[in-house]
C-alpha cells in the first residue's frame, strides 16, 4: 500500500496510471448521463406541482452538488500542498478550479431558467443564490491568482490560501436555506432524512448524480495530467511521451 | 511529522478557523439586515418604514384572492397563520402562483395600509411526486380528516397516509420558509 | 412526440437548460484535452523535442 502510494507520486507514473484511468471514469460516465437524460426527461412522471418543468432539477442538483464537491476537493488538495508542500496536491487543486467554476455556473444557470417560470424571476438575491454567485467568484479569484505570479510555485500557494480561506462559504450555501428566509427551497435529499421525493422520479436522479462524478473525475484527471507535465517540463521521462498519450 | 509540517499544518488550521469565526460572527451581526423577507409576523411586530422597499413572504390565504374585473391587478392576503398582511400587484402571475401556495412579493406599504407589490414570485417546496401519488395522499389526509371528525382514535392503520402527507409537508398547505 | 417535445408548455426552459448543460460538458472536454495537448508540447519543448511532439506543434498551429 504504502510503496504503491510512493510509486504514485512519481511523476511519471502517475502520469500513466491516470492515463489509463480516464476511460474507466469517462465511459461509465457517458452511459450513466445517456440513461439519465432518457429518465430524467421522457421516463420520471411529471411533477403534481411543476409537471414537466420540474424535469430541470436533473440538470441542476448535480451540477450544484459538482461545485460544492469540487470546491472541497480543490481546499483540501490546496491544504494538503501547502502543509507537505507536495506538487502533485497542488497541480490537483489547480485541475479542479475551471471544473468546478464550470459546474458553479451550470448551476447558476439552469437554476436561472428553473426559477423564472416556477417563481416567476430569473433572479432574486436570496441567501442561496447570492452565496452560490460567491463561489463562483471565489472559483475565478483562485483562477485568477494562480495566473497572476509569474513563478509557478509561488502561484499555486497563493490561489491556496485563497481556496482555504472560501471553504467557509460551503456551509453558507448548505445551510442558507435552513438558517434565512429565501425563495429556494430546502434541499430534497439530505442525509438525515428520507427524501422528499418519489423514487421513479430520484433514481434518475441518482444516476445523473452519479454519472457527473464520473464525469468531473475523467475530465480534472485528464487536466491534471496536463499539470503534472507543465509542473514536470524538461523531465526526462517526457521525452519518451508521443503527442496521442 | 517534521517541525516545519506542524506548523504549517497549525497555522492552516487556525486560518480556517479564525475565517469561520469572523464569518459567523459578522452573519450574526447582519442577521436582521440580511432578511431577505419579512414573514407576515414580522412585519406587523417589527414596523417597516412606508418608504422601504422590502419583501413579504407567506401562505396565500385561502378564498382572499380577488381580481379586480378588466384589469391585471390582483388582491389577496399572505399569511402565516398568526399575522396576515393584504397585498396588491398588477402583472402577470407566476405559473405556481395560487391560493395555499407560498409566495414572496416585493415592494411598499400603500397609502391603505395595503403592500403593493412591484412583483411577485411563487414559492415552491422540496416535495417532488407525480400527480397520482399527490392525489392519493391528499385523499388518505381527507379520510383522515373525516375519521378524526367522527371520533375515531389518530393512530388507525389508514391514517398513515395523512402522517406520510404532515411528515413531508406535503397537501398542499406547506410552507418551507423557515421563519 | 409532440406532447414531449413541449413539456408542459416549458420546452424553452427544460430544453434550454439540457442543451447549456452538453455544450459546457463538451466545452469542458474540449478545453481539457488541448490544455493536455499543450502541456505535452510545451513540457516536450524543453527537453530536446521528440519527433511525435514536433508533430503536435504543427497540429497545434
Amino acid at each position: 500500500m504504502w510503496l504503491w502510494f510512493h510509486k504514485l507520486g512519481s511523476p511519471p507514473y502517475f502520469y500513466r496510471t491516470a492515463g489509463r484511468l480516464i476511460p474507466w471514469f469517462a465511459i461509465p460516465a457517458a452511459l450513466l448521463l445517456l440513461a439519465g437524460t432518457v429518465g430524467g426527461l421522457a421516463i420520471a412522471p411529471p411533477d403534481y406541482e411543476q409537471g414537466d418543468g420540474f424535469r430541470i432539477i436533473y440538470v441542476h442538483v448535480p451540477s450544484a452538488y459538482l461545485a460544492m464537491f469540487g470546491y472541497v476537493a480543490m481546499a483540501v488538495a490546496a491544504a494538503i500542498g501547502l502543509i507537505w508542500r507536495m506538487k502533485l496536491a497542488f497541480a490537483f487543486a489547480a485541475a479542479c478550479a475551471p471544473v468546478g467554476a464550470a459546474f458553479t455556473f451550470l448551476c447558476l444557470a439552469t437554476g436561472s431558467l428553473w426559477g423564472k417560470p416556477m417563481w416567476g424571476v430569473w433572479w432574486d438575491w436570496d441567501g442561496r443564490m447570492t452565496s452560490m454567485l460567491v463561489l463562483l467568484f471565489l472559483y475565478l479569484g483562485v483562477i485568477a491568482l494562480r495566473g497572476a505570479f509569474d513563478d509557478a510555485a509561488k502561484g499555486d500557494r497563493a490561489a491556496a490560501l485563497l481556496a482555504i480561506v472560501g471553504v467557509v462559504n460551503i456551509p453558507i450555501i448548505k445551510f442558507s436555506v435552513d438558517w434565512w428566509n429565501t425563495l429556494h427551497q430546502p434541499a430534497t435529499i439530505s442525509k438525515l432524512s428520507a427524501p422528499s421525493m418519489t423514487m421513479d422520479m430520484l433514481g434518475w436522479l441518482l444516476t445523473m448524480v452519479v454519472g457527473y462524478m464520473l464525469f468531473f473525475a475523467a475530465v480534472v484527471t485528464l487536466r491534471l495530467r496536463g499539470e503534472v507535465l507543465l509542473r514536470e517540463r524538461g523531465a526526462r521521462w517526457i521525452r519518451g511521451l508521443d503527442g496521442r498519450a | 511529522m517534521t517541525p516545519t509540517r506542524k506548523r504549517r499544518l497549525v497555522m492552516v488550521t487556525a486560518l480556517v478557523a479564525g475565517v469561520g469565526l469572523a464569518t459567523t460572527l459578522a452573519l450574526r451581526a447582519f442577521q436582521e439586515n440580511m432578511l431577505y423577507f419579512y414573514s407576515p409576523t414580522e412585519f406587523v411586530e417589527l414596523g417597516v418604514p412606508a418608504e422601504r422597499t422590502i419583501r413579504v413572504g407567506g401562505l396565500v390565504a385561502d378564498g382572499s384572492v380577488r381580481r379586480a374585473p378588466g384589469s391585471m391587478t390582483i388582491e389577496f392576503l399572505v399569511t402565516d397563520h398568526a399575522y396576515t398582511v393584504p397585498v396588491s400587484y398588477t402583472g402577470v402571475l407566476p405559473d405556481l402562483f395560487r391560493e395555499g401556495q407560498g409566495v414572496v412579493a416585493r415592494g411598499r406599504i400603500g397609502d391603505n395600509g395595503v403592500f403593493v407589490a412591484e412583483n411577485l414570485m411563487a414559492k415552491h417546496d422540496e416535495n417532488y411526486m407525480p400527480p397520482e401519488v399527490a392525489q392519493a395522499l391528499h385523499a388518505g389526509k381527507m379520510r383522515a380528516i373525516e375519521r378524526a371528525q367522527q371520533g375515531f382514535p389518530a393512530e388507525t392503520e389508514s391514517n398513515n397516509g395523512a402522517a406520510v402527507a404532515d411528515d413531508s409537508g406535503h397537501a398542499g398547505s406547506s410552507y418551507s420558509g423557515g421563519y | 412526440m409532440r406532447e414531449f417535445l413541449l413539456m408542459d408548455g416549458y420546452w424553452a426552459y427544460v430544453w434550454g437548460s439540457w442543451i447549456l448543460t452538453l455544450v459546457v460538458m463538451l466545452g469542458l472536454i474540449a478545453t481539457a484535452r488541448r490544455h493536455h495537448r499543450r502541456a505535452l508540447v510545451e513540457a516536450a519543448r524543453e527537453t530536446e523535442a521528440p519527433l511525435p511532439a514536433r508533430a503536435a506543434v504543427k497540429e497545434l498551429s
